[in-house]
């Protein structure tokens, strides 16, 4: 969906059926059919009007709260769902947890015991409902592995995972922006193209490779960086930060290639409006043009690739937090699968999803502030 | 394409179209030669490709018989990467099988009862998919189920199949407004055949396009599978569990890792180009605006 992003959210700028008509990802709706269609286009067709015209905000300011509403009541239903899936998928694994925790030599008896000490006994709904309504209270149950609260581990964790995430995300952003704007306001310029290669090169590339050579040049060859570790917070936020760096540098780069490129895509669409060659029309040169107009509206659809973004970082934190050996959640995930310490699987998976989940949300509501057309438009 | 007195001629500019592009050109050369390299494989390589040598581990490209050099173990680089090849392109080509074929006639049924309660399951349910980390459940399901080629198929096809009901559905949603579909439900068509016969013909471009883009990320996704080691098990080999096998070795030989990194980044560049190049030509609006 990622690529496809703009055939939704803008339509191209000429009347559509001037090409041939081999397929019209978003013809005008017609009057007969809009009778039956009744609110169920997945992305309605935006008119093609600036976020400059604010004559009908007064009347969509209204719309927020029931707009923000519905998107809260479907949050909810995803993450029960999501619970619903996470804990089905992992109920159904084959073996036994409390055998495992006791080895091969457990008597039937210590192993029918633990099972009753880890809960393990009840029927299938109590036992969900008694994961769901812990995690809500904080308690994610006891590691089969490490004999503590999931709860602790996790706390130490988060502390890299998260600011790793912010960091790459952050880095992907900063590189993102200025790349995509110079590579729109010079189309088709040597400059231009030598971007498109590259960030053509930076999508091609797995990060865990990019994240290899970063070692072999910066720690091994170079030794400007460690080659992997966490030395904890505590040392400092340089010494943390500096620990953080190279990975976060292997997260950004394909996810930096893949938002310049959504960038430019968007800034050449918003240039083609009629707004802007208004803009033009009364003096403004094509770079006023863009810094003043454009560069506002583009930002829609960067907004839900960084969205988006944030759930790849977190699922490729899991092969980058293996190849620096950083202890984050999902190296503490990773550990968990391979020792089968499944309730630790099960609640950090768990949030990791609520986390994506929940930056979705945020994405929807930061839309409709952005762009007061999409308030009415509820899905 | 609706216009069948058209079609020679239609085919003829595709032809000039194609061969103008060079997206297309360079991908489809690189894409081909990728395949090229895992057919032959099949009927020969230049070494067996597990048998190890190990007094001549190590050896840099370009060195004697070996022409991408040797591993750790002294095996033929050059016929690791071409049995390896197919690996990856089989588990890629595979999962985005499932998720073609199993998203796209969702997607149709979808658009085709759209507006009901079942439109509204279908699209939730794949949001629902969305909103997991890809990447996090293929490593669950192929650690929790056991690793292997075909659970990493089965994981990276499931994150397929929303990508491909989206892609449909937004696709036949705009075309059930059109008027030759008005006129095939007025000929008496139901909703089922005119999916079939007017409104999957007409997305097919898209899907194509998607279908490139999709297995470029299945080569990825198999390779990061791989290299945490649940991908292809010994001795089987892949691009990704050479890149595993080669982590602690960088140091002492950077060519076992360069070799297939770089041989995947070619292989996802040439896929990708291949997919612009296919839109370029297949879809004349997204040319205009693609510049």
């Amino acid at each position: 969906m990622h690529k496809n992003i703009f055939v939704h959210c803008f339509p191209a700028s000429t009347p559509a059926d001037r090409n041939a008509p081999t397929h019209q990802a978003h013809g005008t709706v017609e009057p007969i059919a809009t009778l039956e269609l009744r609110g169920s286009l997945p992305h309605t067709p935006v008119p093609p009007f600036p976020l400059a015209a604010r004559a009908s905000t007064l009347h969509n300011r209204s719309a927020m709260p029931a707009y923000i509403l519905s998107r809260a009541v479907s949050l909810c239903l995803s993450l029960v769902a999501a619970s619903l899936v996470v804990f089905v998928l992992l109920e159904i694994v084959p073996g036994d947890p409390a055998a495992l925790m006791l080895g091969l030599n457990a008597t039937p008896e210590a192993a029918g015991a633990l099972r009753e000490l880890l809960g393990l006994n009840g029927p299938v709904h109590e036992r969900y409902l008694n994961w769901v309504f812990g995690m809500l209270r904080g308690d994610f149950g006891i590691s089969y592995a490490y004999k503590v609260p999931v709860s602790e581990l996790f706390a130490d964790r988060i502390w890299v995972s998260i600011p790793l995430a912010i960091y790459a995300l952050t880095l992907s952003t900063l590189i993102a922006f200025p790349v995509g704007i110079i590579a729109a306001s010079r189309r088709n310029s040597a400059t231009d193209v030598a971007i498109m290669g590259t960030t053509q090169l930076g999508v091609a590339v797995p990060n865990f490779w990019f994240a290899m050579l970063l070692v072999l040049l910066f720690a091994v060859t170079l030794r400007w960086f460690s080659a992997g570790g966490f030395p904890g917070w505590d040392q400092g936020l340089f010494v943390g930060m500096k620990a953080l760096t190279l990975p976060a540098i292997a997260l950004a780069l394909p996810q930096a290639s893949i938002l310049a490129r959504v960038m430019r895509s968007a800034l050449l669409d918003t240039l083609d409006e009629d707004y802007i060659r208004s803009a033009r029309a009364k003096g403004l040169t094509r770079r006023q043009a863009l810094w003043r107009h454009a560069l506002r509206n583009a930002l829609i659809p960067v907004l839900t690739i960084i969205g988006l973004q944030f759930s790849f970082l977190l699922a490729g934190a899991i092969i980058i937090e293996n190849v620096f050996f950083l202890p984050g959640l999902g190296n503490l995930i990773f550990k968990a699968i391979a020792a089968r310490d499944l309730i630790v699987v099960k609640s950090g998976v768990m949030i990791l999803v609520v986390a994506v989940i929940l930056v979705t949300f945020l994405v929807d509501v930061a839309y409709a502030i952005v762009d007061p057309r999409l308030r009415t438009s509820t899905r | 394409m609706t216009d069948l007195a058209t079609a020679p001629l239609r085919r003829d500019s595709l032809l000039r179209a194609a061969l103008g592009s060079r997206n297309f050109v360079v991908g489809a050369v690189i894409t081909l030669g990728i395949l090229l390299l895992a057919v032959v494989s099949f009927i020969w390589t230049p070494f067996p490709f597990s048998a190890q040598d190990i007094p001549n581990k190590f050896k840099p490209p370009l060195t004697g018989s070996h022409l991408l050099g040797t591993d750790y173990l002294g095996r033929d680089m050059l016929s690791m990467i071409m049995v390896g090849a197919r690996t990856s392109i089989s588990v890629a080509l595979l999962a985005v099988g499932i998720g073609a074929l199993i998203g796209t006639p969702l997607g149709l049924w979808a658009a085709a009862r759209r507006g009901t309660l079942l439109d509204e399951i279908i699209m939730r349910a794949n949001d629902l998919v969305f909103a997991f980390p890809a990447l996090l459940i293929a490593i669950l399901i192929t650690a929790l189920y056991g690793p292997g080629a075909v659970n990493a198929i089965i994981a990276i096809g499931i994150f397929n199949v929303p990508v491909f009901a989206r892609l449909a559905r937004g696709a036949a949603l705009s075309l059930w407004t059109r008027e030759f579909i008005l006129a095939a439900r007025v000929a008496g068509k139901g909703a089922a055949r005119i999916s079939a016969e007017h409104i999957l013909p007409n997305i097919l471009n898209t899907l194509v396009v998607q279908i490139t883009i999709q297995f470029a990320l299945g080569i990825l996704a198999e390779a990061a599978l791989a290299y945490v080691g649940l991908g292809a098990q010994p001795p089987m080999t892949s691009w990704g569990k050479m890149l595993a096998d080669s982590q602690t070795m960088v140091a002492l030989a950077p060519h076992v890792a360069i070799v297939p990194g770089l041989t995947i980044v070619v292989t996802v560049l040439g896929v990708n180009l291949l997919g612009d190049g296919l839109r370029d030509i297949l879809d004349p609006r997204l040319r205009r605006s693609r510049r």
